[in-house]
């Protein structure tokens, strides 16, 4: 259908270590991960795949029921080739809660998790919910328990909220504010004030008014027990991101045939690129096709035409409407992934054809994989 | 006549995907239609209106977007927009409630608004809906255009009850102080007969299953659901009653080949079959829409459809967008 040439989904499945989906919301991106990650266990690879938000019936297809934030075997896949299939859901706020369990004394932790503005961040969607994907992603990499991982990546405002949160929250977990907010209550108290500029006693002043006393106090509190307690925030998301850089791993760009999705796309393929990341190519969802060659729109609808007019058989009429309108939606999808071929010529392409019905069962995820193979 | 006679404030949400955007920005023509004024607001930083408008992108600031068709009045209304972000929201509610422009300034420096936004998001959030509020409760004296309604093209459906919440994602940040008051007002605007939460939908399982959700989600939160608005509907193209055989497989297709010949098709067994694999898999699809319409009717809310559109949504589709919700009792 597209004149780009297609990515080998099988070699990439063979060869990589990390497989990242990314693209717009609702475009089958979790759907796409699963596909692959059935289809990469049954020829022989011991996969793990980290899904984000699944519809409820494909979550239970892969018996991610239980949520205790670790991989849980799949069953009902074949393994005579000797693969395996895991997959876990990500718990966001418990990711968190794990990591501060992890570095802190249980009486410090405690007090963290019970602060305020803790319990905001830590359940927040913006930016934390990348950051805990990557933690988690560098987590199951450092077990060396699978030969690849899949990552579905967060239902984000953007693509690119993907690459960019984790560091933004990790800077900002490193950063300047944190810093100011920080002085004060370590020197304990006023002395420490006249180091600041004018600029700053406004600052705090503002906050002061704004916020509160009392919020002002929760929030250097909390600041300052994620500082005594981290240390390294940004190193953390640095690492991470630094695997992302490494041979073995591979983006697929997720996408369907509309303009917002495909834009959304050509931001990450251009970022990517930027960045020196491995794009395997775009994976495009929803493609329109039709089997019956020959039978153009306009023919199709003449035909119907003259049928409707005699009266003559309206099964006929609504055969030749229905062929003409899956035509049509076919040209126009053709037409959107045209588009974008020409502004990335060096893109491949992988077209999936439109699902007739929601997929939430393994045969399901298995016919796409196949597809998706070509 | 409109079902939402007394509302002032509409709130546009759905799953990704579903249109959105679109919506809002044909609903904000249809509002306008008959010489009002309306102003169209987002929040998420997308520039998804002046994408849709086919306009530079939207500074801080209103500005007229799109004039909407004259009514029965013979006056034609107008479409401001505006994108709100946090930052500028901040900098304009320091200046406004305490004077303090200096601080807005000094505020950006230390990168706290970045702060702010990132470990709080409720307090983004209420930064952001509070200006959307300000733009919806504007009064003759005082600064700022009127507006006869405002439209919000709000976060997504899976996101929304908790962006639209305010109160209680504040609440545990600050317990008293003026933030706190501010997101009192919002909450009370927003929980108002002035105030219609609409969720965008298309037929198909996911969008339609987040749409209950989100509609339990908003009632549980005290926050008052509007309309919904089924978007991409596909025209109905077998009669009822042969959906479930077509469905089956029992397409007849010596009958196809008949029909053919006699519409003048050559070679017309070549394509019967294929043809006939189409009209099964389109029976499909319509029957699972029609169990996903069910499951959507059972909210009881007042329903509106629009058509798929096969061409790229431009300026003219958003007029017939926006009056096919007019005919339909939305505005």
């Amino acid at each position: 259908m597209s004149a780009s040439p297609r990515f080998d989904v099988d070699a990439l499945l063979h060869s990589s270590s990390i497989v990242v989906c990314c693209g717009a919301g609702g475009v089958g991106k979790t759907t796409t991960a699963a596909a692959l990650a059935l289809r990469a266990a049954e020829q022989g690879r011991k996969v793990c795949v980290l899904t984000i938000d699944p519809a409820r019936r494909l979550a239970q297809a892969m018996g991610l029921t239980e949520l205790d934030n670790s991989p849980r075997s799949v069953a009902g896949i074949n393994t005579k080739d000797g693969g395996s299939l895991d997959a876990m859901m990500l718990d966001m706020k418990r990711t968190f809660d794990e990591i501060v369990l992890t570095h802190a004394d249980p009486q410090r932790a405690e007090q963290i998790l019970a602060n305020p503005f803790y319990v905001s961040l830590s359940s927040s969607f913006a930016g934390t919910q990348e950051y805990m994907a990557m933690e988690k992603l560098g987590q199951l990499k450092a077990t060396s328990a699978w030969d690849l991982i899949i990552v579905d990546t967060p239902p984000s405002r953007s693509a690119l909220d993907f690459l960019d949160a984790p560091q933004r929250l990790g800077r900002f977990l490193d950063g300047r504010m944190i810093r100011i907010l920080l002085a004060p209550a370590k020197a304990g108290g006023r002395g420490v004030m006249k180091m600041f500029t004018a600029g700053l006693s406004v600052f705090t002043n503002v906050l002061n008014r704004v916020l509160g006393a009392q919020t002002l106090k929760d929030l250097s509190l909390f600041v300052m027990s994620l500082e005594t307690m981290f240390g390294g925030f940004r190193e953390r998301a640095d690492h991470t991101y630094r695997l992302l850089k490494e041979p073995g791993t591979a983006f697929i760009v997720v996408a369907v045939p509309e303009r917002d999705a495909l834009r959304e796309a050509a931001y990450f393929v251009d970022r990517l690129g930027t960045e020196r990341m491995p794009l395997a190519g775009l994976l495009l969802n929803r493609v329109h096709s039709s089997a019956v060659q020959g039978l153009s729109v306009q023919r199709s609808l003449a035909a119907a035409e003259q049928l409707d007019e005699s009266g003559e058989s309206p099964l006929t009429v609504a055969t030749l409407r229905i062929h003409a309108d899956l035509m049509a939606t076919a040209t126009r999808d053709q037409r959107m992934a045209q588009r974008f071929t020409a502004a990335h010529p060096g893109v491949r392409v992988v077209p999936v054809k439109a699902q007739a019905t929601d997929v939430h069962d393994l045969d399901g995820l298995r016919r796409i994989g196949e597809e998706m193979a070509g | 006549m409109s079902d939402f006679p007394s509302v002032k404030l509409h709130v546009v949400t759905g799953k990704g995907g579903t249109g959105k955007t679109t919506v809002a920005g044909a609903l904000a023509l249809a509002l306008a239609a008959g010489g009002r004024q309306v102003l169209l607001t987002e929040v998420e930083g997308r520039q998804g209106i002046a994408q849709m408008f086919d306009t530079a992108p939207l500074p801080y600031e209103e500005r007229k977007v799109a004039v909407a068709p004259a009514g029965h009045s013979g006056q034609g209304g107008e479409v401001y927009a505006l994108a709100v972000d946090p930052e500028a929201a901040l900098i304009e509610y320091l200046e406004i409630f305490y004077n303090l422009r200096r601080a807005g300034s000094a505020l950006k420096r230390f990168g706290a608004i970045d702060f702010a936004t990132t470990i709080a998001p409720g307090l983004r959030d209420v930064l952001l809906t509070g200006k959307v509020m300000e733009a919806a409760t504007r009064e003759r004296r005082g600064g700022g255009r009127l507006y006869d309604a405002v439209v919000l093209d709000a976060p997504p459906t899976g996101r929304i009850a908790r962006f639209l919440n305010v109160n209680a994602e504040v609440a545990g940040l600050a317990r008293m102080g003026p933030v706190r008051q501010q997101a009192d007002s919002v909450m009370n605007l927003l929980r108002s007969r002035r105030t219609a939460v609409h969720l965008v939908t298309v037929l198909e399982e996911m969008p339609a299953q987040e749409t209950v959700d989100g509609v339990a989600e908003l009632n549980a939160a005290g926050l008052p659901v509007g309309g919904v608005v089924v978007n991409m509907v596909r025209d109905a193209l077998l009669p009822p009653d042969a959906l479930g055989p077509a469905e089956a497989g029992q397409v007849d297709t010596d009958e196809i080949i008949r029909g053919l010949k006699a519409a003048g098709v050559d070679d017309a067994a070549r394509y019967s079959d294929g043809l006939a694999e189409e009209v099964r898999e389109h029976a499909g699809r319509v029957m699972l829409e029609d169990r996903e319409r069910e499951l959507l009717a059972e909210l009881d809310r007042p329903m509106y459809e629009l058509p798929l559109l096969t061409e790229a949504v431009d300026l003219s589709c958003l007029y017939e967008l926006a009056g096919r919700l007019s005919d339909q009792g939305l505005t």
